[in-house]
């Protein structure tokens, strides 16, 4: 079994306000909360209208939605030194993991099981292993049959960019409104360590001449995409040493040109993944340097911060993977779409989120009216709905959120072994955890036993199940009143 | 005169097939093969071999 989905009732259960979706929608843009630091006034409802369902695009979103990937475009056009294809595209997915290869009609079967059985579903994205813009006739033929079938699915796509101009104007008459752009460099010289080869009008490229071409094209996409007002998200691999200061450049290059969001994601170079990397022996960043970067780039291109790197397949939320319920052997035969669940399930959400919006800026006001200068790294143990709804040992991952008095903004995510396994608790895991909460203040769970409580407290970081089931930012609020300001409770908006 | 697929090294992802200009390409039960009556090693048409050209696995594709 996997990780439980947030169920309807979990979502519709606790704090009830009476407010129209209406308001969730213009609630949206009130907050900070569009994107990953879009400031209200910065984003119009147009553009609101295109991510509010989007997971990937909207921090705000990726609580309630989900996205799935089918792995239906296996060729490339070029090579990444932090790819095997070997074993899969290390870009979009999970290394080491082969993702099942699916031809269009399997990829339309397997959306419309999904569709079915996960009422969160409001993506489909096509990215690794492999380029969507180069295997262009499997992606194309995928898209046109799912979105003749479930008409309200956005569609999503995944690029390195090379082929990217050629598929512009198909992409816009498909209605695909939100593409990834993989951009590591602005500079070829650069690019020149991160690619050894690219395939280009029929003949490889190597070197500072490969780099440069791919690079014009990566631009020339990116600004052809933006003319056309398709949304883009820039993903770029920090590799420490290579492009890590680099990526301060291309963060400007890429805002120049209208990239909606920038995702700056660690390079993964484990040996046994057999990437070029990895057996040269290049590192990845740590924690701490990837977010020391990515708030060096605010102010840039708005960064995306939620990112989970997740597998070529990924099915579900953000941060969970329900891809192995729906592997082809699990299909059945004959599949036919039932919008019912989720229509549903986006009636409850209009209703939550509205809430969690007037939840968010009041919270907010509390922290700014605290009147201190400091800020707080607060650690959420969730499993979605922007709750503090998951128990500390069973937690794989942890939002990381920060306090401050520019408001509370989400950081990231750090992934931990799970420390509770069936009831025992490992007592090696415990220490992974803890050495990943690195710098974290506060840890914020539905809950937690002593013993951890215990040993965390020995490294410095506090826990507390005393908010659980709370919408976050309520809780952040309330804490960080509770320990900068001087009148918490008179504090509001 | 061709080139062949060295099937143990082959990631199957299809690019070397659909970049064929003689359609000598196909995947036959658990691989990419490559005909060699249909395969010209793309003399007269390209200057480099396009399936040796585009596969990510050195010395994948190569002469018979
Ligand atoms: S673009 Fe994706 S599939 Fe192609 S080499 Fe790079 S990481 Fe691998
Ligand atoms: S050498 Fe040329 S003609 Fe022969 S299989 Fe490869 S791509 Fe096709
Ligand atoms: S390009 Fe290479 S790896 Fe890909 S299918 Fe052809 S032989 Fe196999």
């Amino acid at each position: 079994m996997s990780a439980p989905m947030i169920s309807l009732q979990g979502l519709s259960g606790t704090t009830v306000f009476d407010q129209s979706p209406a308001r969730a929608k213009s609630g949206g843009c009130a907050s900070s909360s569009c994107g990953s630091s879009a400031k209200p006034h910065e984003m119009d409802s147009a553009v609101w209208e295109k991510i509010k369902d989007h997971p990937c695009f909207s921090e705000e979103a990726h609580h309630y939605f989900a996205r799935m990937h089918v792995a239906v475009a296996p060729a490339c056009n070029i090579q990444c030194n932090y790819c095997n294809r070997k074993y899969d595209c290390a870009n979009e997915s999970r290394p080491g993991v082969v993702s099942e290869r699916l031809t269009p009609d399997q990829a339309l079967r397997k959306a419309i099981e999904v569709a079915n059985q996960v009422p969160q579903l409001s993506v489909l994205g096509i990215a690794g292993p492999g380029d969507a813009c180069y295997d262009w006739k499997n992606t194309k033929a995928t898209f046109e049959r799912v979105a003749k079938e479930i008409a309200d699915i956005k569609l999503c796509i995944s690029t390195n960019g090379l082929a990217l101009p050629d598929r512009v104007a198909e992409l816009a008459e498909m209605n695909v409104d939100h593409v990834t752009i993989t951009i590591n460099m602005v500079d070829p010289r650069i690019g020149a360590e991160i690619y050894p080869w690219i395939f280009y009008e029929n003949r490889r490229y190597t070197g500072v001449e490969a780099a440069t071409i791919l690079h014009e094209r990566q631009m020339s996409g990116l600004e052809m995409l933006t003319a056309r007002g398709i949304l883009t998200k820039i993903n770029s691999v920090m590799i420490p040493g290579v492009n890590d200061e680099h990526l301060i450049e291309v963060n400007k290059w890429v805002k120049e040109r209208g990239a909606f969001l920038h995702n700056v994601m660690p390079l993964i170079s484990d040996p046994a993944h057999g990437t070029h990397y990895g057996l040269s022996g290049q590192r990845g960043p740590k924690a701490m340097e990837l977010k020391a970067l990515q708030d060096r780039l605010e102010g840039g291109a708005k960064l995306m911060r939620h990112c989970r790197q997740c597998r070529a397949d990924a099915v579900g939320l953000l941060g969970e993977d329900r891809g192995k319920e729906f592997t082809l052997d699990r299909l059945p035969d004959k599949v036919t779409y039932d919008a019912s669940k989720r229509e549903t399930y986006r009636a409850v959400v209009a209703r939550e989120r509205g809430d969690r919006m007037a939840a968010k800026s009041e919270a907010l006001g509390m922290v700014k009216t605290a009147g201190s200068g400091k800020s707080l790294l607060v650690a959420v143990a969730t499993k979605g709905g922007g709750r503090i709804n998951e128990h500390f040992g069973h937690a794989k991952e942890f939002q990381i959120y920060e306090a401050s008095p520019k408001g509370i903004g989400f950081v990231g995510h750090r992934k931990v072994e799970q420390y509770c396994l069936g009831g025992r608790a490992e007592d090696k895991s415990l220490d992974g955890v803890i050495s990943t909460l690195e710098g974290v203040d506060i840890v914020l769970c539905a809950r937690i036993g002593n013993s951890p409580e215990d040993r965390l407290k020995e490294s410095g970081i506090r826990a507390t199940d005393a908010y659980g089931y709370d919408y976050i930012e309520t809780a952040i609020g309330a804490l960080y009143a509770a320990e900068f300001g001087s009148e918490p409770l008179a504090a509001t908006a | 005169m061709a080139f062949k697929i060295i099937a143990s090294q082959c990631t199957q992802c299809g690019a070397c097939e659909f970049e064929c200009p003689s359609g000598a390409i196909k995947f036959k039960g658990e691989t990419y093969v490559i005909d060699p009556k249909k395969c010209t090693e793309c003399e007269g048409t390209f200057e480099t071999q396009q399936c040796a050209s585009v596969c990510p696995v050195s010395k994948t594709c190569v002469p018979a």
